[in-house]
């Protein structure tokens, strides 16, 4: 797993969390919306913030893909690999 | 039919000239103008570049909003809406149950525009073929329930939670609304207000109309002359004013502060007919409508101590002290008290209704009427039918029972709510 990849993302994922979810608690198995609470409507945005920090585009049919954040890394990792 | 009495126990506001009910209470004692010069109407080349706006700290937001809330935030409307709503709610001491929610408790929030600002960013998005980056919370910060959909939630309201508009009455008509949803025995307790942001994107249409003043942008603060003879049309303002409505029996089981007590009000349109139009009032219907809002909060119109008059500082103000003697049949000295709020904040749109009940509210509790600022010489067309003695131009103490208060807008609708000193 992409090291530099799971920092951004923490980075990305933590204004997200609801305010009873320790930003410590994300992990890679962790599911965004079963495990961390994430409102379902603000996958989008991590989208959006993901593709900002990034410089990659995620399309919509790849969204299903990001549904832990380990699945995340190995989108955004194959993203970056083929841009 | 139930039939209960109807009180107000809590208020907030977001207003041009003070964020904050303590704020607001010393700066409409004053008389303290909040019309200030924006250098980006100059830029856009307006007539009238000036306005009324909140000063809205970063600490006044996050006071109301998480950090994810304030994310791609851009709608003045929802946080004046929220800012003054959730002020009311905490002054009538009302508990936030962040479980359940309350099927007693729901919310009236008018709005003429709220996140125009926000849809304006959306729009540019969707013409350069970005849709797929607005965002989450575009749809929440542009429809125009947006301020009491987030307010509900804040909140946790279960009862009715809905935005009424109805242009510049929409403030008024939403106190009204509130109030009766309780008088039937609906709810026993209503946030009742109204928003509406500002800016060019809200204010050009009127510029664009020609009914703004444009030789003030050198003195905001004088800008806005209601009743004057020099007046020369309304300056444009923006915020939010909220009250909490309850039930007397509700009120008092809680312990809570009543301000004072809804009697009762009406509403009504002229239809755009006879001398009413899109813009301009049929005068037969706004006093209908004040001789009706007397009829059903049991009154007679001498019993009228102060009105507090939608008067915008338009070349209609001179009609409506007409269209008020004539309904009253009240004259000369024997006419009430009046005052516009607007001298000081502008016309608000379609939150000028509830800051200015919120501000009518403040003299009742308070017994005293705020200055009619910028008033050097009343207009001849007034003077002519109501004693000057009648138009305070500073501050005055006064013990009196009685406020009506009255709004009118776009469309040729009125309304007139009647508020009472609380007796128990």
């Amino acid at each position: 797993m992409n090291q530099e990849i799971y920092s951004k993302l923490k980075d990305i994922i933590k204004p997200y969390l609801p305010e009873d979810v320790n930003p410590e608690s994300i992990e890679p198995q962790s599911h965004l919306v079963n495990d961390l609470n994430i409102n379902s409507t603000h996958l989008v945005d991590i989208v959006l913030d993901v593709e900002d920090a990034f410089d990659i585009t995620i399309e919509d049919d790849e969204l299903n893909k990001m549904d832990t954040v380990a699945a995340s890394i190995a989108l955004i990792d194959e993203k970056l690999a083929t841009r | 039919m139930q039939n209960h009495r109807v009180v107000v126990t809590g208020l907030g506001v977001c207003a041009p000239n003070g964020v904050g009910v303590p704020a607001f209470k010393e700066a409409i004692e004053n008389g303290k103008s909040g019309i200030r010069f924006y250098s980006e109407l100059e830029k856009l080349n307006f007539s009238c570049q000036i306005g009324g706006m909140p000063l809205i700290s970063e600490a006044v937001k996050s006071k109301y909003f998480t950090p994810l809330q304030l994310r791609n935030f851009n709608a003045a409307g929802i946080l004046y809406g929220v800012a003054a709503g959730i002020e009311a709610w905490q002054d009538a001491g009302l508990k936030i149950d962040d479980e359940q929610c309350d099927f007693d408790s729901g919310t009236i929030f008018g709005v003429g525009t709220l996140g125009v600002d926000k849809y304006r960013e959306s729009i540019y998005k969707v013409d350069e073929g970005n849709t797929r980056r607005l965002g989450s919370t575009s749809v929440q910060q542009t429809m125009s329930s947006g301020v009491s959909a987030y307010l509900g939630g804040m909140l946790g309201l279960g009862n009715l939670v809905t935005t009424n508009s109805s242009a510049c009455t929409t403030g008024t008509e939403a106190v009204l609304l509130a109030y009766e949803r309780i008088k039937y025995g609906k709810a026993k307790r209503m946030l009742a207000g109204s928003t509406s942001d500002g800016g060019p994107y809200v204010w050009c249409g009127f510029d664009a109309l020609r009914i703004l003043p444009s030789k003030y942008n050198d003195k905001p603060a004088k800008a806005s002359r209601p009743m004057a003879a020099d007046a020369s049309g309304f300056v444009p303002g923006s915020g939010a004013g909220a009250l909490v409505l309850e039930s007397l029996e509700s009120a008092q089981q809680r312990g809570a502060t009543i301000y004072a007590e809804i009697l009762g009000g009406h509403s009504n349109s002229g239809g755009q007919r006879q001398e009413g139009s899109m813009t301009a009032p049929n005068p037969i219907a706004v006093k209908r409508c004040i001789s009706d809002a007397l009829i059903h909060a049991g009154i007679e119109a001498s019993a009228v101590d102060v009105i507090n008059g939608h008067l915008t500082a338009t070349t209609k103000d001179d009609l409506e002290i007409q269209n008020w003697s004539e309904a009253l049949g009240r004259k000369g000295a024997d006419f009430p008290y009046i005052n516009s709020l607007k001298g000081m904040t502008g016309h608000c749109l379609a939150a000028s209704g509830s800051i200015e009940c919120v501000a009518s509210v403040l003299q009742l509790k308070h017994q005293f009427l705020f200055p009619n600022i910028n008033l050097e010489q009343v207009h001849p067309a007034i003077a002519a039918q109501i004693s000057e003695t009648r138009i305070p131009r500073t501050k005055t103490d006064l013990q009196f029972n009685i406020l009506a208060k009255a709004s009118f807008g776009f469309g040729d609708v009125n309304c007139c709510l009647i508020f009472s000193t609380f007796q128990s």
